[in-house]
């Protein structure tokens, strides 16, 4: 696209406001491109026509994203980030404030919605391959935005202070403790103080509401740009840009202006049809949105019978369980949590696939990521429940607690995916790819 | 002016200098803001020893005081639970409390002072959450041969009333026992071990 083009921009648009309308807009192109990118990025960013339901799942994440900012920013006129008012603010905002209880449980559920949105999405891209050669920066800038959600849902949990606050806060900030050398004042660093205390909570929610914030906002615009400068990824993993008609667009694209926004209109309808249905039948979502524990302030003195965290990070959760201290350290555990989210970073390396779609991909890679998926389901549930929920095997297997044996298990398989993926990708028996998308 | 009359070398060197003096000042200017995060003064002077009347507990019962913010376990051990302690030795991954996590005058069987006065760390080696107690008659739950001790809710991890990990639990080591000393009257101070008064 030729960035230097300064042609005036003729309005279609009929009416009497054309001549006011577009002398404006002319004066604000001269001097801003603003026309240029709504060319660029809109009217004129050719997407695969064959798109389907899994790309709902990126513009409803930048929705939800929209939410959480607009709901944080009405929160924090009330929330007070003391660890003496703050389980009581939260209370006052959910009794006291004027639709106060919808806009917390829009901001504390809409974060599992997040969640929702971006697994799904990272699904999609898993599937077709849209990690693969050129758009391994659209997949590094998308993992980015992971990490930062991530950060994110750590900071805003300690907010409200409940118990679960407190307790989950004091184990992630004790898993840097077991950094060797200068683990302790590593975390004590974090925590600014020797315990989880009131500088933590105070620090917690600078990092939430500005530090974390900026550096999504930055690292979305860079995933679009980035999406923009390659172009969509689509179901048959092919590129459209490779057969462009005459007028120099690709022949299987459509304008992402009206067309995927109107298709995204309507994600956004169904998806605010099922998460009103949440908001106000069932907001805490059976305590996985919200967990029952966190009704209940924070007491340094005593840890609740059961603590877990938030369901989307589980998985994780089971993986650094699962993994048995070595050397007098639960650093080994740490380290696999680590890789375990860190490791997606690689996928654009570790698929020597000749196919980017599983559509064509071969029945080993099929298999794979189907395996994939339930080990992750499997370790996500298991990480909401204590590691004696299905008992223990006899003593021929040392009494070892049954789910724990699972979790090591899916843990596991869980890196066998990644590490023999440049293995089974290679040999996997694909199918010929079309010329062009099919639907 | 034309490339042929840039002296790159020079110019090579400057940028480097004024990179490295550059990135000297930044690092300069990072540190108050990294040491703005580090516990404060007034953090570092709240850790005052605590003074607990342990007259009137009960044999068999727990008391658990704040002590740096942090739960201490002061436990009075009947008979049973102290032989439960001998019961565990061969299941313990450190039945002799070879890892320094309590002060030379608790590193004995009951890892304390006196046999049934139990003065221990509430808080799990692993990540830190506070273990529970649990009585001889858990057994069922425990799943193990179970002879009274803590059991942490986070991760699983098992300890025997002197704070001793169990083999194969999440916990790397045994429970931290603090600095203390028995003073008149039934008293015991946390975080003073000194000799005087």
């Amino acid at each position: 696209m030729a960035a230097a083009e300064k042609q005036p921009v003729t309005i279609t648009c009929a009416g009497p406001l054309n001549g006011v309308a577009s002398g404006l807009l002319t004066w604000v192109d001269q001097r801003f491109p603003l026309m240029s990118s709504w060319r660029d990025h809109l009217a004129e960013y050719y997407a695969p026509k064959n798109f389907n339901f899994w790309y709902y799942f990126g513009s409803l994440a930048m929705f939800v994203l929209v939410l959480q900012i607009v709901t944080g920013i009405f929160l924090t006129m009330n929330y007070k980030p003391d660890a003496t008012q703050a389980f009581a603010s939260v209370e006052y905002i959910m009794r006291d404030v004027w639709g106060g209880w919808i806009i917390r449980y829009l901001h504390s559920t809409g974060a599992s919605a997040f969640f929702i949105c971006v697994y799904l999405h990272m699904f999609r891209g898993l599937m077709y391959g849209s990690y693969r050669k050129p758009r391994e920066l659209v997949w590094i800038f998308g993992m980015l935005i992971y990490l930062c959600l991530m950060a994110e849902a750590f900071f805003g949990y300690l907010l409200p202070w409940g118990q679960m606050s407190y307790w989950g806060a004091q184990v992630i900030i004790n898993l840097f403790a077991s950094v060797p050398v200068i683990g302790p004042d590593l975390s004590e660093w974090i925590r600014g103080d020797f315990v989880v205390s009131d500088a933590t909570l105070n620090r917690f929610f600078a990092f939430h509401v500005i530090a974390i914030p900026l550096v999504l906002l930055g690292l979305v615009a860079a995933h679009i740009l980035a999406l923009h400068e390659v172009g969509s990824n689509n179901p048959d993993g092919v590129e459209i840009k490779a057969n462009k008609g005459a007028d120099g667009h690709p022949v299987d694209g459509i304008p992402f202006h009206p067309y995927y926004t109107v298709k995204d209109t309507l994600g956004v309808v169904v998806f605010l049809m099922v998460f009103s249905i949440i908001m106000f039948f069932l907001p805490e979502g059976g305590g996985y949105f919200l967990e029952y524990n966190n009704f209940i302030p924070a007491d340094p003195l005593k840890t609740p019978p059961h603590i877990a965290p938030v369901w989307y990070f589980t998985p994780f959760y089971s993986i650094l369980r699962a993994v048995p201290p070595m050397f007098n350290s639960q650093f080994p555990g740490v380290i696999a949590m680590g890789v375990s989210t860190l490791i997606f970073f690689l996928l654009p390396w570790l698929d020597r696939s000749p196919v980017k779609s599983i559509r064509y991909k071969g029945p080993l890679f099929r298999a794979a990521l189907t395996i994939f998926v339930v080990v992750f389901l499997i370790l996500g549930y298991l990480g909401t429940e204590p590691t004696n929920v299905w008992g223990q095997f006899g003593a021929w297997l040392g009494n070892a607690d049954r789910a724990t044996v699972v979790a090591r298990i899916g843990t596991i398989v869980y890196f066998l995916f990644f590490v023999l993926m440049p293995w089974y990708s290679t040999i996997d028996k694909c199918k010929p790819v079309p010329e062009r998308v099919t639907w | 002016m034309s490339d042929q009359n840039v002296d790159k070398g020079k110019r090579g060197f400057l940028i480097g200098a004024t990179g490295v003096v550059g990135g000297i000042a930044a690092a300069a200017t990072a540190l108050p803001f990294a040491g703005s995060m580090l516990p404060s003064e007034r953090a570092k002077a709240a850790g005052a020893p605590v003074e607990v009347d342990i007259s009137k507990l009960e044999p068999g019962e727990m008391k658990i005081v704040e002590w740096r913010g942090k739960p201490v376990w002061i436990v009075n051990r009947t008979k049973e639970m102290l032989e439960g302690i001998t019961k565990s030795e061969a299941n313990v991954s450190d039945p002799k409390s070879n890892e320094p996590l309590q002060p030379e005058y608790a590193k004995n069987e009951y890892r304390s002072i006196k046999p049934e006065i139990a003065v221990i760390e509430g808080v799990c080696s692993h990540l830190g959450c506070s273990p529970q107690f649990k009585s001889v008659e858990a057994k069922g739950e425990m799943g193990m041969e179970w002879n009274g001790g803590f059991f942490c809710p986070c991760h699983g991890s098992k300890f025997d009333f002197a704070g001793r990990v169990f083999a194969g639990s999440p916990a790397p080591v045994n429970l931290r026992v603090p600095p203390y000393k028995f003073v008149g009257d039934g008293k015991v101070i946390i975080g003073d071990d000194s000799k005087e008064a």
